[in-house]
């Protein structure tokens, strides 16, 4: 009788050469457990065969939550017993992913007894994802990391689990505290992401500056990117020892890599036309000890981005081109204090128009973003658009009255 | 305008709707604050839709499921749930 806890045949392929290997990790696990022994012969299966012996949905969940578990079921039940169900779970991951080692011990300890053993750390959307176990084991699994401080994470045509970069803790570029913005946006909106409400996924990231290391411009539907609104700060000394010291050529290397062609560099001068400055980060990144970002923080919020599921995929478009996140504020400026009205207004929107497993950037592409604004009541701004007289939704308002202009 | 139905009342109604539809129809539950809406004109809004689903998911009486999307249905068997082999 063949080894069940060790892979052969095609898989076998995949524990070769120097990478890592989730078929070794899956060995790992099936010396202790039969789930993963099983599920090492239903993936050779798979790939003999050339087809997939899963089907995922279905009507498994906890208690009063419509997301968080996904529910998977093999179609060679009698072949492979021990995963004929292998529901995964989606746990809600802490802010930029920091645990206390007992914490994850805890977790491990967990799945090992009620589930495959396995995890996926962390999934695309950011949760800690619990892969493989039965329905019975559903509720005390979820009854056992609620003790430890745990909850679901969103799954479902619900708002997923929002997620965020490190920011703060260790980053200096974060122009607000994304682990703070994060962690208060998943907690006011608890019962979206358990819920479901809405016609699709919908997907909050937060990333503390336009590098934007969690990508939150192409996988989020609601992108928060830091920024800043005043000049960049500039050390002329640093500037001249990158290009003396370190050799750096800062024409090739910064100024002819500027998007906009803002900036000149005469030798010994760094010159910054900041009005015409997109905020990409490009020349701080290369001479950080140089540059640094302005200090009137906040961030920009871009709407609209989607993987390739239905249709293609898509990049978010700015719709707040700058949002101030921490006080004081001013009273004539849009502020963090604003934020729910607006998310509102657009889960308002989206709820009503929305088609069954529309995201919301395909309503604004089928409505037009002309429309979108005026019914979310925001105004079209020049920071909107890459090439605003080219776009057919951008009307300026010439003045006069409005009815002379009806006559 | 007519009286506003009370939460429980609209529950009863979201639940009558679900279980007429079974088996023929699944219904998000923005559809189903739609059809309350059209049912009590002017006297239902999201919130109460929202408070009369969390009872009937609460209580069991229907249930969240996944196809493709999020639907709210009565609680059944699924085919594919090898209910035999859930050990």
């Amino acid at each position: 009788m063949a080894d069940k806890t060790k892979a052969e045949g095609m898989l076998a392929e995949l524990k070769k050469g120097p990478y890592p290997s989730f078929i070794r990790d899956i060995e790992l696990a099936a010396e202790t457990n039969k789930m993963a022994q099983d599920l090492i012969g239903l993936l050779e299966l798979s790939y003999q065969e050339k087809l997939c012996h899963w089907k995922h949905g279905g009507i498994v969940g906890v208690m009063g939550y419509g997301g968080g578990v996904i529910g998977r079921y093999c179609d060679v039940p009698e072949e492979f017993p021990n995963v004929s169900h292998f529901h995964t779970m989606r746990v809600n991951q802490p802010a930029a992913w920091f645990y206390k080692t007992d914490a994850l011990r805890s977790i491990c300890d967990i799945w090992e007894r009620r589930g495959s053993s396995i995890f996926n750390m962390h999934g695309s959307t950011g949760d800690m994802v619990f892969l493989g176990t039965t329905t019975p084991e559903l509720e005390p699994t979820f009854d056992e990391i609620t003790k430890l401080g745990f909850d679901l994470g969103g799954s479902g045509s619900v708002l997923r689990t929002p997620s965020c970069c490190v920011g703060p803790a260790r980053c200096e570029w974060a122009m607000y505290d994304t682990l703070k913005v994060a962690y208060e946006q998943t907690m006011a909106y608890q019962d979206e992401l358990h819920r479901p409400y809405f016609p699709y996924k919908f997907k909050f990231k937060f990333a503390g500056c336009p590098n934007d290391c969690v990508a939150s411009i192409a996988r989020s539907d609601m992108s928060f990117i830091g920024t800043w609104r005043d000049d960049i700060r500039i050390d002329q000394e640093k500037v001249r020892w990158y290009a003396k010291d370190m050799n750096l050529d800062i024409s090739d290397v910064v100024v002819d890599r500027c998007p906009t062609k803002c900036m000149s560099w005469n030798g010994k001068e760094l010159k910054i036309d900041n009005r015409n400055c997109t905020r990409c980060m490009h020349c701080i990144n290369v001479m950080h000890l140089a540059l640094k970002p302005g200090m009137d923080r906040g961030c920009s919020i871009l709407l609209g981005a989607k993987a390739p599921i239905l249709e293609g995929a898509q990049l978010s478009s700015v719709l707040v081109p700058f949002m101030k996140m921490e006080p004081p504020f001013a009273e004539d400026e849009v502020t963090y204090e604003d934020l729910p009205d607006l998310i509102d207004a657009i889960w308002e929107l989206w709820g009503e128009e929305g088609k069954n497993r529309e995201r919301v950037g395909e309503l604004i592409q089928r409505i037009g973003m002309g429309n979108f604004l005026d019914a979310i009541g925001l105004d079209p701004q020049p920071e909107m658009v890459a090439h605003p007289r080219t776009n057919p939704y951008v009307f300026y308002d010439l003045g006069g009255d409005d009815d002379e202009e009806e006559e | 305008m007519a009286d506003a139905p009370t939460i429980e009342e609209l529950a009863e109604a979201m639940y009558k709707m679900v279980k007429d539809a079974a088996g023929k129809k699944q219904y998000k539950a923005m559809d189903i604050q739609k059809a309350m809406k059209q049912l009590y004109p002017g006297t239902v809004d999201k919130k109460m839709c929202k408070e009369s689903i969390k009872i009937l998911i609460n209580s069991g009486r229907l249930v969240y499921t996944y196809f493709g999307g999020s639907f709210i249905e009565l609680p059944h068997t699924e085919a594919a749930a090898n209910p035999d082999k859930a050990e």
